[in-house]
Order: structure tokens, then C-alpha cells, then sequence
């Protein structure tokens, strides 16, 4: 792991998202636009920095803003690991995802096919609104030639694409892969219909404070949008270069459920067998494993069954913190930033806080980073992505 | 009253430079859209579109592939 990059309701870069998260700042806000004003659910994270004080004018108009995020994380990654031209392309792989796609650019040009007719929808419309479009955009900005992949496993999408990262450079695919993900369905219709589901919180009155995982008192995650990017490399590849080395991808898991749609399995077997997996491939005792960035999404249901399957294929010696109490869901961003968190917790020595952990649920016997960031000497971090769909990734992170 | 070839012109070049971020100070007569200003099959389908409404004209898609520069599709427009 040679390059970090990410954009985020907390800051428009990995160092800025960092600070927040160890200061434990909530980036969710009340929705304020006229779409919102019915739904259910109006609050969310929104990004710290619009992608349009970042990219050309053209350039936005021709890419779903999933795809923008996707670029300027990537961009960045690609940046810090100091890579450029003199990269052999056919040795550059891509493997990055989007829960959902470009559902903004669908409505809002079937709104135009309605309003005006065929003739005034965009020619860029399929590109915009294809799942693979996050990947493929960051695959052309970069000449990837190795392969361009776009795994979509819902919340789990961008913890897979790393995983399958990984496992292009094992099998000797590629030398350097841009992976990650990206999320931007902020809108009436992808809100309203996980409000339909009663997944989301209605703590409207209270944004800041609506994403708990955990805690008592959850009632539904809090949907944001970001994207997260992470350079993995071949270790002689970087060495030979000089690169710096973040943290090594030791081992990944990847399981799916076969229980429900979205429901997750409340003794987290699939996930379990997912962390299980990770550990394997990394030949190391889970005791070593200090540290698990927990995909504790703040619904009723998937936070405690999660805490079962890290209690048993880890152990109970582990600090647990949950990200997305501060940045919201990011759905197919979520696994590539709690990765970064992940990561960065290792190199730092630092675990970001749970906030808004006030009262633990009683079934919670695992120790929590609450409320305030935890100074502690990790080795390796484990990092967990559960999706609709049955989807499970975990991924394991081991000092470089 | 009909517009004159400037008028177009210049119109031709807000719609450009809006789209497909063409430096007005490179659109002439003689400029290639593909060649010369860069702007790609899917870009040019967006101009004509955009062009259609402000000069209110109809541009067939099979009259498209003969509009090759600005002078030509300037040319398109002031027969109306």
C-alpha cells in the first residue's frame, strides 16, 4: 500500500478526513434542498468539498459525480505514491466500485427525456450512469491497460474491490492497482427508498448525533457520500522505486451469506467465515490483531450480530471503532475509506473515536474507542464491509 | 432579422466554449471540430443540440457528418 487518497463529508483530502476523524467530528448535517423536505430521513454527510472547486468545468459535466469523487481520490493516491508516467501501463490494473452507480444522472435525465424528449438527452448519459463508469473513468485517466475492473457488492463493494486488488498482484496480473470506491446518491429517490426499508435514521432534529453505532438509542445509518483510493503495489515493485510503504495487505476475505437480501445473518457467520478467511491468508494469531475498523452501520440489527463474529474469529482483546459515526454510510465508498482509517491508525498509532456511543448497548462486551481517540501500538487492523446482498469482506492490514 | 455570419459565429462559440471548453479565441472559419478544437463524437452531438435551440434551426443527424468545420456549420445555420 503505497498511495492514500479520499473526499469525504469531513475533509477533501486523506490528512484533512484524518484530523476530523481523531477529533471525532460529525460531517452529517440537515438536508436543506426542496427535494428533501417530505422525506423521512433529512439529514445526511455531505462532501466537505465539492468536486467542482477541484475539477475542470467540462470535464464535471461529462461525469456522474460518482465518478468525479472517484477521480479526485484516485488522483490522489496516485499522487502520494509518487507514481507517474514512467509506470508500465500494461502492468497498471484498476479495481474500483460503486454500490449504486450514477442514479443522480438516470432521474435526472429521464426528467429531461420527460420535459424536452429524446433529442435533449445528454450523450453522455450511459457513461455517466454505468456502474463501471468510477472505474473505467479512473482506468483512462491513469492509461490502465492491465485491467479495469468494477466490483459491486452494495456497502461491501470498495472492501472487495481491495481485496480483488490484491489478489491481481498475487497472481502476478499487475504490478500496481488503483483501488477503491465511490458513492454520491444523495437525492430523493435512493433516500426515499432506504427510508421504505426503515433502514435510515429519522433523528432529523438531531443530525450530529444520529449516527450511533452501538449505542442504545440507534434508529438507522445516516446515508453520506465519498470516495476513498489506495494504491497497492508489489512490495519489490515499491522498494525498487524507494516509494514509501503505508501497510501491507496481508490477507483478505471474501463470503457471501446465503440468508437474506438484506437482513444480515444476526450470528454474522458469513462474516465471520470472511474475517476467518483474512486471518488465514495472513498466517498470523488473531491476538496480534489490535484494532478492527467495524462496518457498525448504526442499524438495530447488524451492529451487535457484528460483535459476534469479531468476538469469535478474532477475540475479545481487540478495540473496535466504527468510522461511519462520524462520516455517515458511504454505502461503496465506506470500505476503502475505513480502510485508509484502518491503515492509518496503524501507521499513527491512533484509533479514531465511536462518537456518539453514550450508552452502549448491552450486548456489547467489546471494548470501544468511545467518544475519544485511543493512542495504542497496533501491528496488524482488520477492516470489515457487510453489503445487501449477503456480501462480506474483511480485510486484513499489517504494519509495513 | 437574419443573423450575420459573426453573430453565428460568436453564438457558435458561447456553445462551444459551455459544452466542450473550446477557447473562443480558437474558433474560425477554417477550424476543424475534431481536429483543431478537440471536440469528440459525443461532444458534437451536445453542440448541435444546443445549436438547434439558439438558432432555432434543424440540423438532421445525416447533415452532422458534412458540418467538418466552423465555417461549414456556420454556413448551415445562416441558410436557416
Amino acid at each position: 500500500m503505497t498511495g492514500l487518497g479520499a473526499t469525504t463529508p469531513l475533509g477533501g483530502d486523506v490528512a484533512s478526513t484524518w484530523e476530523a476523524l481523531v477529533a471525532g467530528r460529525s460531517g452529517v448535517h440537515l438536508l436543506e434542498q426542496e427535494w428533501a423536505r417530505e422525506l423521512p430521513c433529512r439529514i445526511a454527510a455531505e462532501l466537505a468539498v465539492e468536486p467542482s472547486e477541484v475539477l475542470p468545468r467540462v470535464r464535471l459535466r461529462r461525469l456522474d459525480r460518482s465518478e468525479q469523487i472517484a477521480l479526485v481520490a484516485a488522483q490522489q493516491a496516485w499522487d502520494d505514491a509518487g507514481l507517474n508516467d514512467d509506470l508500465e501501463k500494461e502492468r497498471l490494473g484498476v479495481v474500483f466500485g460503486s454500490g449504486i452507480g450514477g442514479a443522480l444522472t438516470l432521474l435526472a435525465q429521464d426528467d429531461i427525456l420527460e420535459e424536452s424528449g429524446p433529442r435533449k438527452v445528454s450523450p453522455f448519459t450511459v457513461p455517466m450512469l454505468m456502474p463501471n463508469g468510477p472505474a473505467a473513468v479512473v482506468g483512462l485517466e491513469f492509461h490502465a491497460k492491465a485491467g479495469v475492473h468494477a466490483p459491486t457488492s452494495a456497502c461491501a463493494t470498495s472492501a472487495e474491490a481491495i481485496s480483488w486488488a490484491a489478489d491481481m498482484i498475487r497472481v502476478g496480473r499487475a504490478d500496481v492497482v488503483i483501488a477503491g470506491g465511490a458513492e454520491a446518491v444523495i437525492g430523493g429517490l435512493p433516500m426515499a427508498g432506504f427510508s421504505s426499508m426503515k433502514a435510515m435514521s429519522t433523528r432529523n432534529d438531531d443530525p450530529a448525533h444520529a449516527s450511533r453505532p452501538w449505542d442504545r438509542d440507534r434508529d438507522g445509518f445516516v446515508m453520506g457520500e465519498g470516495a476513498g483510493a489506495l494504491v497497492l503495489e508489489r512490495r519489490d515493485h515499491a522498494e525498487a522505486r524507494g516509494a514509501k510503504i503505508y501497510a501491507v495487505v496481508a490477507g483478505s476475505g471474501l463470503t457471501s451469506d446465503g440468508y437474506d437480501i438484506v437482513q444480515p445473518d444476526p450470528e454474522c457467520n458469513g462474516g465471520g467465515r470472511a474475517m476467518a478467511a483474512a486471518i488465514k491468508q495472513a498466517g498470523i494469531d488473531p491476538k496480534e490483531i489490535g484494532h478492527v475498523n467495524a462496518h457498525a452501520t448504526s442499524t438495530p440489527v447488524g451492529d451487535m450480530a457484528e460483535v459476534k463474529g469479531i468476538k469469535r474469529e478474532v477475540g475479545d482483546h481487540v478495540v473496535l471503532t466504527a468510522t461511519k459515526s462520524m462520516t455517515g454510510h458511504l454505502l461503496g465508498g465506506a470500505g476503502a475509506v475505513e480502510s485508509i482509517a484502518a491503515i492509518l491508525a496503524i501507521v499513527e498509532g491512533v484509533i479514531p473515536p465511536t462518537i456518539n456511543l453514550e450508552n452502549p448497548d448491552p450486548a456489547l462486551d467489546l471494548d470501544v474507542a468511545a467518544n475519544e481517540a485511543r493512542k495504542v501500538e497496533l501491528n496488524a487492523a482488520l477492516n470489515t464491509a457487510f453489503g445487501f446482498g449477503g456480501h462480506n469482506a474483511a480485510l486484513l492490514f499489517t504494519k509495513a | 432579422m437574419a443573423l450575420s455570419r459573426d453573430e453565428i459565429r460568436e453564438g457558435l462559440s458561447d456553445i462551444l466554449e459551455e459544452v466542450a471548453g473550446v477557447n473562443p479565441d480558437d474558433v474560425a472559419d477554417g477550424k476543424s471540430f475534431t481536429d483543431d478544437l478537440d471536440v469528440d463524437s459525443l461532444a458534437m452531438v451536445e453542440v448541435v443540440v444546443a445549436a438547434e435551440e439558439k438558432f432555432g434551426v434543424k440540423i438532421p443527424d445525416d447533415e452532422v457528418a458534412n458540418l467538418k468545420t466552423v465555417g461549414d456549420a456556420v454556413s448551415y445555420i445562416e441558410k436557416g
